[in-house]
């Protein structure tokens, strides 16, 4: 069974769940999407999904806002809670002249103050009057940011939001999210790949590779064999220690290597020597 | 003959009303199948027509509704294959649409001394337009204008992004089916005009000549009913002076705006 004791003991400490996902499948297209998942989010934790590519994470997070229904177990979202949910892909087609200041006002309309209050703490003040197609990829996430911001969520929901975010703007986005939660106290669960980001941050990791592989506090899950065959052990290796600097600790992830560690990635930069454990 | 003399024919006159009621519902419609990137989308719809017109004929009612209901059926077809997620949209889109006016003149064919004149729908044909059905173009345009305002605001959301709308509440599927059933209603009713041929036209063209100008996507659609209603008017007006079939000469009416569009907004750009 999974380490799962740190959340054991956090959960008697908070109230009832905010969400509850129990034992939940997914099949689309004769494919199990999802098998047998769990996963459990109490106010102010973060949860992390990560996993390799087509893994079913996204398909795990549309499940849990409600987007897709599950083919079989239950999904319990408590009564009242505001999802706020910050998508993978945006990319507005260039011919539609929308600013950021209308989008964040649609479809219910938000005053010109609040607007501009929700700009300026995710640090984008001056992107009200630009249209969204001219964004860059931070800017883009910001502003879903402070979409989610303007519907005072209990949960944010983010799905990779590095993604199309260049390296030197990660670190700082990932800090920006932190900050909102410590500010406003919601709960996050959050997909990502970049491994060596996340564990900064996260109460919570969930390895899913279409059944969830092993969870619990980051560093127990680092070292979890599942997750060392799933991810490799260098990049396990990288993880336990993932307060050195590097930036590559995602060019491992996908490539499964059997279980006696000899990683078959081939990402040139030698990965953290440091991390022996 | 003087564009006020012209005016006095009350061919010319039902012409222009049925020209002007199209235009104005087609712009504004036609900035979110730009938006949407739903072109083809209105091409199918629009060579289903002929499926439509069978359905006409056959029912013995107006090939109107024939073409309303056989538009509505594929949009509805449409959103059923999608949840399949094995053929991409444009795929689906192909077959529907050549499925359906493939059968459409099969039928017709079938349909021996009812002599329908194919070109007429084609091309359209204004000049024939009726009291009663200027009373179906702005009836139907109306309530299709009306939909189009009530459901703007999400409409917009789910043309920027339909995943998080859904997360917000929105009802997409609803908005999206909406939105096809009015385009389903608009190609019925501008068949008569432009012709099935170039019935997107009527829809991309304004909008696309109204992109560089607008600052919101009210100013698009009110500029891209602008421009419709100009090349409307220009268009008959060519059509009377020179003798041109008038849907294509308003087609290429807008098309000059359009390419003026172009011009205005790289001088724009530099200046």
């Amino acid at each position: 069974m999974p380490t799962d004791t740190a959340a054991a003991r956090r959960s008697d400490a908070s109230g009832p769940p905010l969400l509850e996902v129990d034992d939940v499948g997914l099949r689309l297209d004769r494919t199990d999407v999802l098998r047998h998942v769990d996963l459990t989010l109490r106010a102010g934790e973060i949860v992390t999904l990560i996993g390799p590519n087509g893994a079913g994470k996204t398909s795990l997070l549309r499940v849990a806002l409600g987007l897709t229904k599950p083919t079989s177990g239950t999904v319990r979202r408590k009564r009242g809670t505001t999802f706020g949910y910050v998508p993978q892909r945006f990319a507005v087609d260039p011919t539609l002249p929308l600013t950021v200041g209308r989008f964040l006002s649609l479809p219910r309309r938000r005053s010109r103050a609040d607007v501009a209050a929700a700009l300026d703490e995710v640090g984008v003040p001056e992107a009200v009057d630009r249209e969204l197609a001219t964004l860059s990829g931070g800017e883009v996430q910001r502003v879903m940011l402070a979409r989610a911001l303007l519907r005072r969520p209990d949960v944010l929901v983010l799905d990779e939001p590095l993604q199309g975010v260049d390296v030197s703007g990660q670190a700082a986005l990932f800090d920006l999210i932190a900050q909102l939660r410590r500010a406003h106290g919601f709960a996050v669960l959050m997909v990502s790949h970049d491994l060596h980001l996340v564990m900064r941050q996260t109460d919570h990791v969930l390895c899913l590779n279409h059944h969830v592989c092993c969870r619990g506090a980051p560093e127990s899950v680092s070292r979890h064999p599942d997750y060392q065959r799933l991810f490799g052990a260098e990049a396990a290796r990288a993880l336990a220690v993932y307060s050195h600097a590097h930036d590559h600790a995602h060019d491992a992830h996908g490539n499964v290597v059997p279980l006696d560690g000899h990683a078959s990635h081939t990402d040139p930069h030698p990965h953290g020597k440091g991390g022996t454990r | 003959m003087t564009l006020p003399a012209l005016v006095q024919l009350e061919f010319l006159q039902r012409a222009l009303l049925a020209g002007l009621g199209i235009a104005a519902v087609a712009g504004p419609l036609g900035c979110f199948v730009v938006w949407r990137r739903m072109a083809y989308f209105g091409t199918s719809l629009a060579h289903n027509a002929f499926l439509g017109i069978a359905l006409g004929v056959l029912l013995g009612i107006d090939p109107m509704f024939g073409i309303a209901m056989a538009a509505a059926a594929v949009a509805l077809l449409l959103v059923a294959l999608q949840r399949q997620h094995r053929l991409a949209d444009d795929t689906l889109l192909g077959i529907l649409a050549h499925a359906g006016m493939a059968l459409g003149l099969v039928a017709l064919s079938f349909m021996e001394g009812m002599r329908v004149d194919l070109l007429t729908y084609l091309f359209g044909d204004v000049l024939a337009v009726s009291w009663r059905d200027l009373g179906w173009i702005y009836g139907a345009g109306g309530v299709v204008l009306a939909g189009l305002v009530a459901l703007w605001r999400w409409l917009l959301m789910v043309s920027v992004h339909p995943e998080l709308a859904a997360a917000e509440g929105i009802p997409v599927l609803a908005v999206r089916l909406a939105f096809m059933l009015m385009l389903a209603v608009l190609v019925a009713i501008a068949m008569k005009v432009v012709g099935i041929l170039l019935i997107t036209s009527m829809l991309i063209i304004p909008a696309a000549a109204a992109r560089r100008f607008a600052v919101s996507p009210e100013r698009m659609a009110v500029a891209a009913a602008g421009v419709g209603l100009v090349s409307v008017v220009v268009g008959l007006a060519a059509s009377y002076q020179w003798d041109l079939p008038s849907g294509p000469a308003m087609v290429v009416a807008a098309t000059a705006l359009f390419a003026l569009s172009l011009a205005a907004g790289a001088a724009f750009a530099r200046s």
